[in-house]
């Protein structure tokens, strides 16, 4: 595994120093369109609908990017990605991003040649147990029996966290997802435990739904963001920039439904961020408009949140974590000046 | 034995018919179901296990099932769900290829089944022709169909195929490639030239020591890394060639096959006329080998066709992978098993196809030695 491992950063190395090219920027604008890397499915996530197109929050971030730089949303090409050559795709320069639920990490970040734009997503491995159990917190769950995926890093962190709060542990461990799901489903174990995410996906898949819910606690950190490639700060900071308008957009009370109105708006953080006031655009390289494109297009962070994951979807997800600042979540925008 | 002898008269004497114990159905039966006691259980346990079988996943596919609507509230999830696959059924059958192009598959699909079909029709003359179009012609025809960019056909990506589309693409190449590139390197690695030989000896086990999966995921993951910054070979041709390459070492080492079983007088006989090396091949040897290894070959292809589900690996779409793509879309959770049973019957019905096909080969080419 070591072996294997140096030769993969060997091969990321390679990567990264044949990788210090013209700007991925200027590429884009010369080939007019952006090439995005998601996964093969995660429902979402990036999923595609019954029509062919993708959709998605993961998705609704290359569309903003594409807005911002081209002033066009469709002007998106994606490439679904598995989880293995993720990486080399946005090494080799075949793909621009990288938007694809991948953890924020230090050996990311800095041995694979990585820069994380930000967090468009806060995961976290959560809970799940049947309604009628009465249970309403993880940490009345002494001496219960938990469906896990063996192997894994859900695995430990639960073993963990029952052991720091003097807990009594009866893991079921099973080898594939669905085999953990059916298990779950057929009384086997009183409680279900993977990604929040993927909890909410999964349940979908239960005979019925609704008798099963979802508790409070978070136990770990899965921090999911954009990924653009080390040493390209300019399509970096757009990348970044275009995830922070979305957040700012959302806290400024501004919608693809209101955008026009709000336009003429006299609130100066509203107007600097629509590019009536300022110069961001040009700072960033970007038409002035860039943001009101963003918002336009594609919506704020809270439209595209609802209309993929939110209460209304089949996910039925909370905002918990990934609600604004200012409403207790972590969705935090730098200042749009 | 003697008083029966003393009953007997000797003549002739008419014949009679089998006794009913051993003909027809009974007769069958007794024979091949309950000839012995423990032929008995066997048949008795089967016929209940079947009976314990059959009922439930009749009621599930047919019965209870759900076959009209348009979302997944019109399924009542007490049988299978067949909602699910009619609703995603283009996307299963051409992937996310552009509706208004779909034409230019079908049109393909026609102009390989009607060839297909003249080649059954007995005693039609020019079949050569037909054959040779079908190896040489249609996959020029189907690439400028499928990719377009000319003829004012539009330009549609390899990253929109996807579904049986893109499976057929991957094993149709993969079945038209491997034949001959197999038999050059089956011939050269019997050759006389030791240069020759150790290249067709190295291709061959270099591909047939690593699994498909490795051979994928090189061409997929490995391979840009060598390019230089912004040269991109299509993903789907890198697998392609892999796929070409992989199922060419194994085909070479059946044909070999082939090449060996036929006896030594047979390549004699062929020089002793005065044959050049490639007549002797094209007219005496290799007609009788790839004749004996039919099965060899089609069993080949038919791996192979199913060996393509491992593009899944490096982000391609093929008929399982979409069945699977479609299964996270929110809105569709918890439609694998439809999904699944609907893939394998679509997988069985080309592997069968192709076994009754060689089958029929065998018999027609049968020429009794």
């Amino acid at each position: 595994m070591k072996v294997l491992t140096s030769v993969f950063l060997a091969g990321a190395a390679i990567a990264v120093s044949t990788g210090a090219s013209a700007g991925t920027m200027e590429d884009v604008a010369g080939k007019g369109f952006i090439q995005c890397g998601v996964s093969q499915g995660l429902p979402g996530f990036s999923n595609p609908d019954e029509s062919g197109n993708w959709t998605g929050i993961d998705v609704d971030l290359c569309r903003a990017v594409a807005a911002a730089v081209l002033g066009d949303a469709s002007k998106v090409k994606f490439s679904p990605l598995s989880a293995k050559e993720r990486f080399t795709a946005l090494q080799s320069g075949e793909i621009d991003i990288l938007s694809r639920n991948t953890t924020w990490t230090l050996v990311r970040d800095t041995a694979l040649g990585l820069n994380f734009a930000g967090v468009n997503y806060y995961d976290g491995q959560g809970f799940m147990v049947r309604s009628d159990l009465g249970i309403k917190s993880a940490l009345e769950l002494d001496g219960a029996s938990a469906c896990v995926n063996i192997g894994t890093t859900t695995e430990l962190n639960l073993s963990d966290y029952f052991r720091t709060n003097n807990m009594k542990l009866n893991p079921v461990v099973f080898e594939k997802a669905d085999e953990v799901v059916a298990a779950y489903d057929a009384g086997r174990c009183d409680v279900y435990t993977t990604d929040q995410s993927g909890l909410a996906a999964q349940r979908q898949k239960l005979k019925d739904p609704g008798a099963h819910m979802l508790l409070p606690e978070i136990i770990s950190k899965e921090p999911l963001g954009p990924v653009v490639r080390h040493g390209d700060d300019k399509w970096l900071d757009v990348v970044k920039w275009t995830l922070y308008a979305m957040i700012e957009a959302e806290e400024l009370g501004v919608t693809s439904a209101n955008v026009d109105k709000m336009k003429g708006s006299d609130n100066p953080g509203i107007r600097r961020l629509l590019g009536v006031e300022g110069d961001g655009g040009k700072n960033l390289g970007v038409s002035g408009d860039w943001a009101y494109n963003i918002v336009k297009q594609v919506g704020n962070y809270g439209e595209s949140f609802d209309r993929y994951v939110g209460p209304k979807t089949p996910l039925a997800l909370e905002r918990g974590l990934n609600a604004l600042w200012s409403d207790g979540g972590l969705q935090y925008a730098m200042p749009v000046r | 034995m003697s008083e029966q002898s003393q009953d007997y008269t000797t003549g002739q004497h008419p014949d009679l018919p089998a006794p009913i114990t051993s003909t027809g159905v009974i007769g069958w039966a007794r024979i091949n179901l309950f000839a012995t006691i423990p032929n008995t259980i066997l048949t008795v346990l089967a016929v209940l296990l079947l009976l314990w079988l059959i009922p439930p996943v009749i009621d599930w596919a047919f019965i209870s099932a759900d076959w009209s609507g348009q979302t997944r509230d019109d399924c009542t999830r007490e049988g299978a769900c067949w909602v699910f696959i009619k609703v995603w059924f283009r996307q299963l059958m051409y992937g996310r290829y552009p509706v208004d192009e779909i034409w230019r598959i079908n049109l393909a699909y026609i102009i390989a089944v009607a060839a297909g079909i003249l080649l059954f029709v007995p005693g039609l003359r020019g079949k050569p022709w037909i054959g040779l179009f079908l190896l040489a012609g249609f996959p020029i025809i189907a690439f400028y169909l499928f990719v377009g960019g000319s003829f004012g056909l539009p330009d549609v990506e390899t990253p929109l195929w996807g579904g049986l589309f893109l499976t057929l693409v991957i094993s149709g190449v993969g079945i038209v490639a491997s034949l001959p590139i197999g038999i050059v390197l089956a011939l050269g690695r019997r050759s006389k030239m030791p240069v020759v030989r150790s290249l067709c000896i190295t291709f061959i086990e270099l591909w047939r020591g690593v699994p498909l999966i490795t051979v994928l995921f090189m061409a997929s993951v490995m391979f840009p890394l060598f390019l230089p910054e912004g040269m991109n070979f299509d993903k789907l041709i890198r697998a392609l060639l892999g796929v070409m390459f992989f199922s060419s070492a194994y085909m070479a080492e059946v044909v070999r096959g082939g090449l060996q079983a036929l006896p030594k007088g047979q390549y004699e006989a062929a020089q002793a006329l005065g044959l050049s090396y490639w007549k002797m091949m094209g007219l005496v040897i290799l007609p009788q080998a790839l004749k004996l290894v039919i099965p060899g070959i089609v069993n080949t292809f038919i791996g192979l066709f199913k060996d393509t589900v491992l593009v899944l690996i490096i982000g391609l779409f093929d008929f399982l992978g979409m069945v699977q793509l479609a299964g996270t879309n929110p809105d569709w959770l918890g439609f694998a098993i439809e999904g699944y049973v609907f893939a394998a019957f679509g997988f069985w019905i080309f592997c069968f196809g192709m076994s009754r096909y060689s089958q029929h080969l065998e018999k027609k080419l049968h020429t009794g030695h």
